[in-house]
């Protein structure tokens, strides 16, 4: 993944201009990563560098202060669910406050689909969590704010997982439903 | 929220101990048995960052060993994948797994292929070879029958996918447009969003069909639409205006709740789509008033409607004010915008507070009474414990700074730049505070000592304008030339000052930019009498047996620092500030004394710029309270805007405890020149801003006037100094840099009787004219100390000829002969280089030998990576007329270091209505860059033990050079070393390679053998010069 950038420098340049949402990070107390979702290409030393540099800002913030953060040329959208923090990078033009919402919404999101979600849920069960993030945002943006439907997809998909062994004519009816 | 979540573990390994953990359904259960669970447990349980390593490490080949198993089933594989993420999320390399997660997208069942995609979303990126492997996996999802397995495939297409392969879905995608099931019409619609972005000439033809899904029954297919009508209207809003009614419209019934509940966000209505369509309306009502009138109700309707229940409502509020100030103004919705602001402001929840500073920053420049309403709360936030408060604070004052605050704010500002320790807030600081001192300072001193600030806190990481930018300015100047003065011995004073300190270390571009104003070096100066006073013998040829002593001295700590030396002297024109405090002249007791009295000049000098706009008397009451008129002017404002806030400031200035007080000044400071009448000016901030510092417009004028005046100072410290340091060699230095002067007026006059000859021959009886009015300093007898005169004078009579166009600045340097490089019918190219001070200016003369006109005649080099390139202005204008000749001038200085590199370019010019081009190259060595260095035999002897590099090498010379004047003389001219001194069979010369890395010579001679030992603070350069050295001693 080193090679990344070059040729598409050019396109990433388009849409950095318009990408709301550069990345969003999920991470805890303790400074572990759980979650992360670039929204745009970035190269793995960066995102390292990015993700270390960013936790150490945010851990060191104090709980009454602010939850937006300018940082590098980005404002940064954090708040803390217990022993977790979930941070979303975005433009400084973008209003910070729906961003925090967005958050909200995607804890909601999580909770209702784990049922009091806590930090465990996520660590063991991080695919779902992209998967509820996938069908939540995409590409950064926001695409139903409806939590119905949300999870609707969502749950629509793991019944295929409870009959995880059954015929794949069963599953096409299903989908079909 | 938190309450929902608050039951997450503080103590994670205790819980694995448990079954179960915080209720999770089926999902969590499995995964305990799971390999990946054991994998997490593994992981927490560890403590060392070198233990982790080692288990991932194991757990990556065992997956590499699972994965290329044959007996490897697609189950295990997904299992596999879910760890491979779990990996990477850790920081560690698995990109062996992504082939397998294409793979596995491609041939699993549904659940498998679902961790596929996803593995391969978070893996790769769009322009990631592999991904095309996946363009046909794709494909077939698209035309599944399974709903699930289409939309699978538009999330990935819309997270990720190869632009050049848009085509091959393309076509699957716009058909699910029309698709039954609204969730996969929203998706296409995402999709073809991010296609958008990436090509947008490939969607063009489906704009029909975005109107189509903005019409859409379903509102999750239309919210998806205003992504793509947001960004195109972003890029073209004029060509979108007829939907304003739609957009206006659609607004009206989410606001007025006609959504389907599920949309509502904590009770308020599609907060999310409320947002994107008040950005719309933004965009399209910007600087258009019809547009916008259609705008004016809904926008009032919703800050009506956003009752401020829930956070959420004031994202929504934020984003209506920075519409209606965005679009063209209706002063009733402004004045609701206002007051919403004024809730922001005014909120004690800090992010509110933030937005509300945003949100002022945003409108201020429109309305700087809102400042002034609300400047209590600014000057708390000014020391908010929050850095992000302060922060936005002083990005607000940045805003209204005027002449009048500059200096309050700029100290704010340099408050914060010390606190912090984030290089790119130092760098956007660090630029602010430049951009304002050159505006609105008030005087001399404060601009030299700002930017001193600046150059100190900023120097390694700020914008590489600002040194620039700011040495310029004193080269460069104003109107007035004793302001110019006064500016750059301030400079220099305050750079004294700071060297003065000791154990401080300054940063590399600061130092640069002192050693560049000071080109003498004259900071130096100090210790060097320091030295002297203390009884340290001055230079002696026999260096060796000083070396140990001297090495002990000071001088060698400011090797480190990379110093530039750059000839020093009292000819002044190598700075071009122009400034020189200093002397190379030291040596003895009389030119320490000398130096001193030189010094105390400058201090009794004053350093105001008396200019109007500078009044010195109001600068210095400043937060005085006789500087509080503007107060109840902004009260009068205050109470016609909003009454409340006034009472209440009212009564805080009331109080007047002791920090409200200072509170008070500060805001008086602050906001000073922010009252109504100064409403008008500061709309017109960018046109109206004198700028104090500005550079002069006509770039011709500066340059004469600048060099007049140098040439004044040059000749008055020349008079001075001939006065008191009567010293032999001195004095005769002085007569013969006057002896050249009118050598080159002579030859120039000469010329100019002459000038329409081109002719290449040297001039040789002009010179022999012109020597003949100071024989006494051109006589060949007269070398026993010194050659230099002579030759320069003669380089420069003979050259001088062909300079028959030059600029008459041109003429006081050496120049190479003129060279034919290139020619047709019409024109003939010839170029020749003048070794100015501080650069290589290279002149093309385009002779136009036909009887026709040249039109647009332009001349341009191309750009190499070792020179900077400057065109010289008002030399080039682009006609040519018929027989006669132009000139284009280019300055170059090297950037990198090398030996030989061609230089080329090309004329173009039109004739008749023709367009001709002819290409022509030139070689250009380093010695084009090699100066003369002008130092005295003491600072030789001190730069020669600080120099680490060095090179020695014995040279045969002929009979005919046997004597070292004679022998030095060819370098002196071919080489443009200057001979600073020549002891018994000993010499010792200088140069330096431009811009300023110097190095020093030392000759001896033994019989016929001429010993040459060079040193440099650059590596290369000494074995380049005795090369060089070596060719001209054996050539001649």
């Amino acid at each position: 993944r080193a090679g990344r950038g070059g040729a598409s420098a050019e396109r990433a340049g388009r849409e950095r201009k318009d990408k709301k949402m550069r990345f969003m990070l999920l991470f805890s107390r303790q400074g572990k990563l759980r979650l992360q979702k670039w929204y745009l290409a970035t190269s793995d030393k960066e995102r390292k560098k990015m993700v270390r540099e960013l936790m150490q800002v945010v851990l060191a913030r104090k709980p009454k202060m602010c939850s937006f953060l300018e940082w590098r040329d980005l404002k940064v959208v954090y708040k803390r669910y217990a022993s977790l923090y979930f941070c979303c990078a975005i433009e400084g033009q973008d209003n910070e406050l729906i961003t925090l919402e967005l958050i909200h919404r995607y804890v909601e999101l999580l909770d209702k689909y784990f049922g009091s979600v806590c930090e465990l849920d996520i660590i063991f069960n991080f695919e779902k969590a992209y998967f509820i993030l996938d069908e939540f945002l995409m590409g950064g943006d926001v695409q139903d704010t409806s939590k119905k439907s949300v999870l609707k997809a969502i749950e629509q998909a793991d019944l295929l997982q409870e009959e995880d062994e059954s015929p794949r004519s069963v599953l096409e009816e299903m989908g079909l439903a | 929220m938190s309450d929902i979540v608050e039951k997450t573990l503080t103590a994670l390994p205790g819980l694995f101990l448990q079954n179960q953990p915080g209720g999770g359904p089926a999902a969590a259960k499995a995964s305990f048995s799971s390999r990946l669970g054991g994998l997490v447990r593994g992981i927490t349980a560890l403590t060392s960052k070198h233990e982790e390593e080692k288990l991932i490490q194991q757990e990556l080949s065992s997956l590499k060993a699972t994965v290329s198993a044959p007996t490897t089933t697609l189950k295990m594989m997904k299992e596999c994948m879910v760890r491979f993420i779990y990996c990477e999320m850790l920081g560690y390399d698995a990109s062996f797994g992504y082939i397998h997660a294409i793979k596995l997208a491609q041939q699993g069942n549904l659940l498998e292929k679902r961790v596929g995609y996803l593995a391969v979303s978070l893996f790769l990126h769009e322009s990631h070879e592999l991904l095309l492997l996946l363009v046909n996996t794709v494909v077939k999802d698209l035309q599944s029958t399974n709903l699930v397995e289409v939309c699978m495939a538009l999330t990935v297409v819309s997270q990720i996918f190869p632009r050049e392969m848009i085509p091959a879905v393309l076509p699957l995608i716009e058909d699910k447009l029309q698709h039954s099931k609204e969730i996969v019409r929203r998706k296409a619609v995402l999709a073809l969003y991010k296609f958008y972005l990436i090509a947008p000439n490939q969607v063009q033809h489906i704009h029909i069909k975005f109107r189509r899904a903005l019409c859409d029954r379903d509102v999750g297919v239309m919210a998806a639409s205003l992504h793509i009508y947001l960004r195109m209207i972003k890029e073209n809003p004029s060509g979108y205006k007829d939907l304003t009614g739609s957009f206006v419209t659609i607004l009206k019934q989410v606001v007025g709740g006609k959504l389907p509940v599920d949309f509502n966000y904590h009770s308020v209505p599609a907060p999310w789509l409320q947002i994107q369509l008040l950005r719309i309306l933004g965009l399209l009502g910007k600087d258009d008033q019809r547009t916008s009138e259609l705008t004016y109700d809904v926008l009032d309707e919703s800050l009506r409607r956003a009752e401020l229940s829930h956070n959420v409502t004031y994202a929504i509020l934020f984003e209506c004010v920075h519409t209606i100030y965005s679009i063209y103004p209706k002063s009733e919705l402004l004045e609701k915008a206002a007051k919403c602001i004024g809730k922001f402001v005014l909120s004690p929840k800090i992010n509110l507070k933030y937005l509300g500073l945003k949100a002022l920053t945003y409108v201020i420049q429109q309305d700087p009474t809102l400042a002034l309403q609300h400047q209590m709360t600014i000057i708390e936030c000014l020391d908010h414990p929050d850095p992000i408060i302060k922060r936005e604070t002083l990005e607000l004052l940045y805003r209204i700074t005027n002449a009048q605050n500059i200096t309050v704010i700029v100290q704010k500002m340099l408050e914060y730049l010390h606190q912090t320790k984030e290089e790119y807030v130092i760098v956007n600081l660090v630029g602010k505070i430049a951009e304002l001192a050159e505006k609105y300072a008030p005087d001399n001193a404060w601009f030299i000592q700002t930017m001193n600030a600046v150059f100190s806190v900023g120097g390694d990481v700020m914008h590489p304008d600002i040194p620039s930018n700011f040495l310029r300015l004193l080269a460069e100047g104003f109107d007035d030339e004793t302001e110019n003065q006064q500016l750059r011995l301030y400079a220099v004073q305050s750079y004294l000052t700071l060297l003065d300190v000791e154990n401080v270390f300054y940063p590399q571009r600061f130092l640069q930019v002192m050693s560049w104003v000071d080109a003498s070096l004259s900071f130096l100066d100090g210790f060097v009498a320091e030295g002297l006073s203390q009884g340290v013998a001055p230079y002696k040829p026999h260096h060796q047996r000083q070396e140990e002593k001297l090495s002990q001295e000071k001088v060698l700590n400011f090797e480190p620092y990379g110093l530039s030396f750059s000839s020093s002297g009292f000819t002044g024109r190598q700075s071009p500030a122009g400034v020189s405090l200093g002397s190379d002249i030291s040596g003895n007791s009389a030119e320490t004394g000398l130096k001193e009295t030189n010094s105390l000049k400058m201090e009794g000098i004053k350093k105001l710029w008396g200019k109007e706009g500078y009044l010195p008397k109001k600068e210095s009451k400043t937060g005085d309270e006789s500087e509080t008129p503007p107060i109840p002017q902004e009260s009068i404002i205050m109470e016609n805007v909003d009454q409340a806030i006034t009472k209440k400031d009212q009564a805080q200035v009331l109080t007047q405890s002791k920090e409200e007080k200072e509170k008070q000044l500060l805001a008086s400071s602050l906001f000073v020149g922010l009252g109504t009448d100064s409403t008008i000016s500061l709309l017109g901030k960018a046109d109206t801003a004198s700028h104090k510092f500005r550079k002069k417009s006509k770039v011709k004028e500066t340059k004469s006037g600048e060099t007049t005046s140098i040439h004044n100072i040059t000749c008055s410290s020349f008079s001075s100094l001939s006065n008191v340091a009567y010293e032999g060699h001195y004095y005769l230095n002085t007569l013969q840099d006057r002896g050249d002067k009118e050598i080159k007026t002579n030859s120039l006059n000469s010329e100019l009787l002459d000038s329409e000859s081109l002719t290449e021959l040297p001039l040789v009886e002009k010179l022999s004219n012109c020597s003949l009015s100071t024989p006494s300093l051109f006589d060949d007898n007269n070398m026993e100390i010194f050659h230099p005169p002579q030759s320069t004078a003669a380089s420069v009579a003979k050259e001088i000829s062909l300079a028959s166009s030059l600029l008459e600045e041109t003429t006081d340097y050496m120049h190479s002969n003129l060279i034919e490089v290139c020619n047709n019918e019409t024109v003939s190219v010839s170029s020749y280089k003048i070794w100015k001070d501080d650069c290589l200016l290279m002149i093309w003369s385009v002779t136009n030998k036909s009887g026709l006109e040249l039109k647009s005649a332009i001349l341009e080099i191309f750009p190499t990576e070792n020179f900077k390139i400057t065109e010289q202005p008002g030399c080039c204008l682009p006609v040519i007329e018929a027989e006669s000749t132009k000139n284009f001038q280019y300055s170059v200085q090297m950037e990198k270091s090398f030996t030989e590199e061609n230089l080329s370019g090309f004329l173009n010019y039109h004739m008749v209505d023709n367009s001709v081009q002819l290409e022509f190259s030139i070689n250009l060595s380093l010695l084009d860059f090699i100066r003369p260095l002008k130092i005295s035999t003491e600072d030789f002897g001190k730069l020669w033990l600080s120099f680490a590099n060095d090179v020695k090498q014995n040279v045969k010379m002929s009979e005919s050079q046997a004597a070292l004047p004679s022998a030095l003389k060819p370098l002196q001219q071919k080489l443009r070393l200057h001979v600073i001194d020549v002891i018994g069979n000993e010499g010792l010369l200088a140069c330096q390679l431009l811009p300023s890395i110097p190095c020093l010579l030392h000759c001896r001679v033994h019989a016929d053998v001429l010993a040459l030992w060079f040193r440099s603070s650059c590596p290369t350069l000494p074995d380049y010069l005795l090369y060089q050295c070596q060719k001209v001693i054996e050539g001649s």
